[in-house]
C-alpha cells in the first residue's frame, strides 16, 4: 500500500501513562438523601473516581452503567428510572468535574421531587455506597513520536492506561480544552480535520481496547 | 520462583515497563514488611511471591517476622475470629498477653525501613517504634462487623499509622488516617494457577477416584461453618434431582482445630453412602488444587462470610463459571450474570448451578468474562504496582502526582 507523504510534527508528542490508587474516604451512603449529601461534600477527585473507574477496570463489555452512582441506585435501591437517567448523563459534554457533579446532583434532586417515596429505600449494610477517590500518578513512557506513522505504531504498543490518560484525564481532570491526541494533531501536525474527528468520538461508550482500535483505524485511514 | 519477564506473555510488555518505571522512583528507599509467620497462610504466600519480584524490579524490599509463643498466637487467633464477627470471649488477660508479647518484639525487632509495612493485627503494636519513617497497616481481614472491644483496642494503634489498607470498601472504618483500597491477588505462574496439561489433570482425578464422565461441581475451601459446606451439599442434592452430576468438596482445616474437625465430621456423616460426592481432606499439593479446579464444570463458593475470596479469583482465572455468595470481596470479582452468578441462599445457589450446567455456552461466556476481569485487576502484577504507588504516595501530597 502506498503511503502518503507524512508531515513532521512541529513538536514531538511524548506518551505518558496514568496509574491510580483508590483511596477510601470513610463516607458511606445507605439511601438517596445520604448519597446527595455526600455528593455535595466529597472532593472532585471522588466524583472523578466514580464516573471513570469503570473505564480502566472493565475492559470487556460489562452490564455496568458507566458510573458507580447509576449502578448503585438501580441495583441496590431498585430505582431503575433514576439509574437510567444517571447512566445517560453524557459525560463527554462536560468540561469540568464541577459541572459534572452539578448535573448528577440535579438529576437525583429532580427524581426525588417527582418520587418522594424513593427517599425511604435503604441499601443493606453490605451494599452501602462507599465514596472513594482517585490518586493519579502520571509517568512519562519512553515513547516519543514525530509523525502520524510513528503515532499509530505507538498506539498499538502502549497500555490502555496511557490511552486513558491522554483521552480522559488530560481533558476532564487536568482541565485541558481537548484530548491530548487531538491537540497534538491540530497544533503540531496541522491536521484540523483529523483532530476534529478524534475530538468528536464518544470515548465513554466503548472499552479502551475498542477505543484504541478506533483511533488506529481513523489515523491509518489518513496516512495509508 | 518466577522472574519478572515470565509475566510478559500474560500481562503484556507495557505493563511490565510501567512496573519498572515506578520501581525506578523508589530507588534508595527500603521497604520493610513485617508479619507473624514465614510459611502458611495467605499473607506469607503473597509475600513469598512478591518480595523476590520487587527485588528484581530494583526495590529494596525485605521481610521480617515477629516472635510469639502459643499464648500470644491463641489470643491473636481469638482477635482474628472476633474481628471477623465471630462470637469469642475476650478477657482483659488476653489484652495483657498481647501487650506483653508485643513489648518483647518492640524491644528485639530491628526497624530499618523507610516504609514499614505491617500485616494484620499480630505485629500492630510495633508502631511504638515509629520515628521519621512511614508506617502502613495492612488489614487482610473482613472487618465489616468487628467485635467492638477488640476493634477499639486495635484502633488505638492504627490511629498512629500513616495509612491503612483494606481489601474491600466494606472492611474500612472511620479512622483518622488515610485509607486505601488494594485488593489482593493471585500469581498466575504459581503451581496453584499455572496452566496444566490434560494428563496432569487426569492423573489427579484418578488419584481421588473422580470420574471425567459426569459434570463436576467443586468447592475448594477449608471445612468451616463460614464456608457452608453443608449448604453446598443441600444445593447439590437439589441439582442432582434433575442433572446427573458429582460433587467435590476439597479443603482442610488444622487437625488441632476442633471446630474444623467437627464440620468435617458432619460433612462426612451427611454424605455417607453417596458415591458421587467426594470429600477430600488435606494434605494436597497446590498443583492438585489447580487440577481439581480445572476439572470442574462449575465452581462454587457458598461462604457465609469471606475475606476477599481468593479461591473465587483462582476459579475465575481458570475461566470457570462460578456460583458464589454475595459476601466480602466476592462482588468485587463477580458482576452478577456477567462474570459469574451471585447468590444469597441455598435455593439461589441451586438454581444458579442448574442454570450453568444446562447452558454450557452461557457458562463458557461467564468464565471468559471472569478470566478477563481477573487478568485486568487481580493478578500479582497489579498488586505490586498498587503497593509501589502506595509507597510513593507518602512522598507527594497532591491528588495528581507527576513522577
Amino acid at each position: 500500500m502506498k503511503m502518503k507523504k507524512l508531515v513532521k510534527a512541529k513538536k514531538p508528542l511524548r506518551f505518558y501513562t496514568r496509574l491510580h490508587l483508590s483511596e477510601l474516604t470513610g463516607f458511606k451512603a445507605f439511601n438517596l438523601n445520604e448519597l446527595l449529601y455526600f455528593l455535595k461534600k466529597v472532593s472532585g477527585s471522588s466524583i472523578y473516581h466514580h464516573t471513570h473507574r469503570f473505564l480502566q477496570q472493565h475492559q470487556y463489555l460489562s452490564p455496568e452503567p458507566p458510573n458507580d452512582f447509576a449502578y448503585w441506585v438501580a441495583e441496590m435501591l431498585g430505582e431503575n428510572e433514576l439509574g437510567e437517567q444517571l447512566a445517560s448523563i453524557d459525560t463527554v459534554q462536560f468540561s469540568s468535574i464541577r459541572s459534572l457533579r452539578e448535573k448528577i446532583i440535579e438529576t437525583i434532586e429532580k427524581h426525588l421531587k417527582k418520587n418522594p417515596l424513593a427517599k425511604r429505600k435503604f441499601a443493606k449494610e453490605s451494599e452501602a455506597f462507599y465514596f472513594m477517590r482517585s490518586v493519579s500518578f502520571i509517568l512519562p513512557t519512553s515513547y516519543l513520536v514525530n509523525d502520524l506513522e510513528e503515532f499509530v505504531d505507538v498506539l498499538r504498543k502502549v497500555t490502555i492506561d496511557s490511552i486513558y490518560f491522554h483521552i480522559f484525564e488530560a481533558r476532564l481532570r487536568l482541565g485541558r480544552s481537548d484530548n491530548d491526541f487531538s491537540n497534538w494533531i491540530k497544533n503540531s501536525i496541522g491536521d484540523e480535520q483529523l483532530a476534529d474527528k478524534i475530538s468528536k468520538l464518544d470515548p465513554y461508550t466503548q472499552t479502551l481496547e475498542d477505543l484504541r482500535t478506533t483511533l488506529i483505524k481513523i489515523i491509518e485511514g489518513k496516512i495509508r | 520462583m518466577a522472574k519478572v519477564k515470565e509475566y510478559i506473555p500474560i500481562v503484556g510488555q507495557s505493563v511490565i515497563d510501567d512496573l519498572r518505571l515506578i520501581a525506578e522512583k523508589l530507588k534508595g528507599k527500603v521497604i520493610q514488611h513485617v508479619n507473624s509467620t514465614a510459611v502458611g497462610g495467605g499473607v506469607a504466600e503473597i509475600l513469598n511471591c512478591m518480595i523476590p519480584l520487587l527485588q528484581e524490579l530494583g526495590v529494596d524490599a525485605r521481610w521480617d517476622v515477629i516472635k510469639g509463643g502459643d499464648q500470644f498466637f491463641r489470643v491473636t487467633k481469638k482477635f482474628h475470629n472476633s474481628l471477623h464477627g465471630k462470637e469469642e470471649e475476650i478477657h482483659s488477660k488476653d489484652f495483657n498477653i498481647f501487650l506483653e508479647a508485643s513489648q518483647k518484639n518492640i524491644e528485639k525487632m530491628n526497624i530499618y525501613g523507610d516504609v514499614v509495612f505491617i500485616h494484620d493485627p499480630q505485629p500492630i503494636a510495633l508502631i511504638k517504634k515509629k520515628n521519621e519513617n512511614k508506617w502502613i497497616w495492612r488489614c487482610h481481614i473482613d472487618m465489616s462487623k468487628p467485635n467492638e472491644r477488640v476493634w477499639k483496642f486495635l484502633r488505638g494503634f492504627i490511629s498512629k499509622y500513616d495509612a491503612a489498607v483494606f481489601s474491600a470498601p466494606s472492611f474500612s472504618h472511620k479512622l483518622p488516617v488515610r485509607q486505601f483500597l488494594i485488593s489482593p491477588s493471585i500469581d498466575p505462574l504459581s503451581d496453584k494457577n499455572k496452566e496444566l496439561s490434560k494428563n496432569v489433570i487426569k492423573d489427579v482425578l484418578t488419584k481421588y477416584g473422580i470420574t471425567q464422565n459426569k459434570p463436576m461441581i467443586t468447592q475448594i475451601s477449608r471445612f468451616d461453618v463460614l464456608k457452608d459446606p453443608l449448604g453446598v451439599i443441600d444445593a447439590y442434592w437439589e441439582v442432582k434431582k434433575h442433572i446427573d452430576c458429582q460433587l467435590v468438596l476439597a479443603g482442610g482445616g488444622a487437625t488441632d482445630d476442633p471446630e474444623g474437625m467437627k464440620v468435617y465430621t458432619e460433612v462426612k456423616e451427611k454424605v455417607k453412602g453417596h458415591k458421587d460426592i467426594h470429600v477430600l481432606f488435606y494434605p494436597f499439593t497446590d498443583l492438585e488444587i489447580n487440577a481439581l479446579q480445572r476439572a470442574a464444570t462449575v465452581i462454587v463458593q457458598k461462604s457465609v462470610k469471606e475475606g476477599f475470596g481468593l479461591t473465587v479469583t483462582e476459579a475465575l482465572w481458570k475461566g470457570k463459571p462460578v456460583v458464589a455468595s454475595h459476601v466480602g470481596g466476592i462482588p468485587l470479582q463477580i458482576k452478577h450474570k456477567y462474570s459469574g452468578l451471585l447468590c444469597y441462599s441455598t435455593e439461589g445457589a441451586t438454581f444458579a448451578i442448574k442454570q450453568l450446567l444446562s447452558s454450557p455456552d452461557y457458562a463458557k461466556k461467564l468464565g471468559e468474562n471472569g478470566r478477563g476481569h481477573i487478568k485486568n485487576n487481580f493478578l500479582i502484577t497489579r498488586h505490586i504496582r498498587d503497593y509501589m504507588l502506595l509507597f510513593l504516595s507518602f512522598y507527594y501530597k497532591q491528588n495528581v502526582v507527576y513522577l
